[in-house]
């Protein structure tokens, strides 16, 4: 996803002059070398400095620009929640901020590289757009889509490859969730690095899968529409089962079509290192077979 | 606008004060304390010819951008924009109203004569740094500048300093900073919180270019802020020493005042001195 990030900054930086890139010293990082290889006056390593970046970036967007911020998640939007709701929300800048290594894609590093609290702290502020890409070419699209919608907007991405779920020819807009198998038994609702797991799931137990990779604001026609055919869903996200994409869904469809809901994620911990990413979806349920197990105790 | 002379100055700085208080007396709440420190030097920037506004083109590209980073001495800011005719001087009565433009601390979601939303203390130089870095960028020629207003109290967040950092480094010289010194914070004197008292050594050592101006004297201020127009590849910061409570003899230097409610009395009593 980050390299799909990387090639998509370069596609806007040829479209947009005014497109400009910050990153809190991890350029190579976010995939953002390409571009300040290519338009170096319009890249701003800012150094080790995140809630300082949010103030320049809101700045610059109300100086005409479409600066676009990277960093690791826990720092961007983590670190710089104030900047963020002051700086950036209360006044509409366009300032489009991206998060990558969220979840636990960053497994070495542990609790304090590990992501799994942003969606909540992005979907609470006001006049923000949180998006959280499934696979790398919905990424690349995000990115685009991003660049043409005024506003702050949040792009949460992973660090590790990720199954690839959508393809080139699939639309792609803000706020609209897809579809992307049929079926009748149950709606297995999921976003980034979990879509994937979500299909492998829906082929064993009848299950129609909806990418809901605009988390706000949220399509709740095709929700319902699918929940009013299923009756059940199961939400399933690399982030805390408290404040995120389940929560999301649940808020609607607790107050507009009330059906029973398992939110499947990140139990109320931090996380911590393992030598393998696949270690942590494990030991923390994030798996195929878990998913088959709740549908199974509905 | 045509500079003020400075007795002009003096007269409207008083009127800027009894306009605050009244203000703040109306509203049931505020910060009399900071808004008197800062009224000159306000009254300086927008009555003595350093800033170029248009009340008619409030994003004019030619403007001088002001952030009033320390967002709760806003009385004083709006008074001073009312002053000017940005807004009908009867609308300081709906000070902290529910739907008043006139917000608390100021609110570019409620106002449209505000660059940015403040209050949250340490945001403020760091929006100026990227507006400043913005302009440079898109009209190398451009003579805006960006004027920020801060205080000694707000010298204490870490994320003020990153923008320091950030503005010499990029050598930001339309980026002024003016620090209202007035040695008082929440937690009482700022040299028994956190002593920020070698601001000017500090700013120099960040490579700022620093002046220092008496924030109650009209002509050492605007002696100092006609610098600010001299073309230089630093970023300028102006250490204003000032009273709390500037003006009204029993809120100066008296913590008491930071932020209250003011009595019918203390209204009456401040009122009968800033006459």
């Amino acid at each position: 996803m980050r390299d799909a990030f990387g090639e998509a900054m370069l596609e806007l930086g040829k479209q947009n002059p005014k497109v400009l890139a910050l990153t809190a010293d991890l350029g190579p990082s976010v995939r953002l070398d390409g571009f300040a290889r290519e338009f170096p006056d319009r890249f701003f390593n800012v150094g080790v400095a995140e809630a300082n970046m949010i103030g320049l970036a809101a700045g610059m967007a109300l100086e005409g620009f479409i600066p676009f911020c990277a960093s690791f998640a826990v720092f961007l939007p983590g670190r710089c929640f104030d900047q963020i709701r002051v700086s950036l929300c209360q006044n509409k800048a366009n300032v489009k901020l991206v998060g990558s290594h969220c979840g636990f894609t960053n497994p070495g590093d542990g609790a304090s590289a590990q992501s799994v609290e942003d969606i909540a702290l992005m979907r609470v502020l006001p006049e923000m757009t949180v998006i959280c890409p499934a696979d790398a070419i919905e990424t690349k699209k995000a990115v685009l889509a991003m660049a043409h919608q005024n506003g702050p907007a949040y792009l949460r991405i992973s660090r590790t490859e990720t199954q690839v779920v959508t393809s080139k020819s699939d639309p792609f807009k803000i706020g609209e969730a897809r579809v992307i198998k049929q079926g009748k038994k149950i709606t297995l609702i999921a976003c980034g690095t979990m879509v994937g797991i979500a299909l492998q799931a829906a082929e064993k137990i009848d299950g129609e899968v909806i990418n809901l990779s605009t988390i706000k604001p949220l399509d709740k026609a095709t929700i319902l529409k699918s929940i009013r055919k299923t009756g059940r869903v199961i939400t399933i996200e690399e982030h805390s089962i408290y404040g995120g994409m389940g929560s999301a869904v649940t808020e609607m469809v607790s107050q507009q079509y009330p059906v029973p809901v398992k939110i499947m994620g990140i139990p109320d911990v931090f996380g911590e290192s393992a030598r393998e990413y696949q270690q942590l979806l494990d030991k923390y349920g994030l798996t195929v077979e878990n998913i088959i197990k709740n549908y199974k105790l509905f | 606008m045509v500079p003020l002379t400075i007795s002009d100055l003096q007269e409207t700085a008083k009127v800027i004060r009894r306009n605050s208080i009244e203000a703040i007396y109306k509203a049931g709440s505020g910060h009399p304390g900071g808004s008197l420190s800062a009224t000159d030097i306000l009254v300086s920037l927008f009555f003595g010819g350093v800033l170029n506004l248009d009340k008619k083109d409030l994003k004019s590209e030619k403007r001088d951008r002001f952030i009033l980073s320390c967002g709760h001495v806003c009385p004083s800011f709006y008074a001073v924009l009312a002053r000017l005719g940005f807004f009908n001087e009867d609308l300081l009565g709906n000070l902290r109203d529910l739907g008043s433009s006139l917000q608390g601390h100021p609110s570019s979601v409620y106002a449209d004569f505000i660059e940015t939303s403040t209050g949250s203390l340490g945001q403020g130089l760091s929006v100026g740094a990227g507006m400043a870095l913005g302009i440079k960028f898109k009209t190398p020629s451009s003579k805006c500048k960006i004027v920020v207003l801060s205080s000694d109290g707000e010298q204490n967040e870490g994320s003020h300093w990153e923008a320091v950092m950030q503005s010499a480094f990029h050598k930001l010289g339309n980026l002024c900073l003016i620090i209202d010194k007035n040695r008082m914070q929440v937690g009482g004197e700022t040299k028994k919180v956190l002593d920020m008292d070698s601001l000017s050594a500090k700013y120099k050592s960040f490579d700022w270019e620093v002046y220092e101006a008496d924030g109650h004297d009209f002509r050492s201020l605007l002696s100092v802020f006609s610098r600010f127009n001299e073309a230089k590849d630093k970023p300028k910061v102006v250490i204003c020493k000032t009273v709390r409570g500037k003006g009204v003899s029993f809120m100066e230097d008296n913590l008491k005042y930071h932020s209250c409610t003011l009595s019918e009395e203390e209204y009456r009593k401040a009122m009968e001195e800033l006459c």
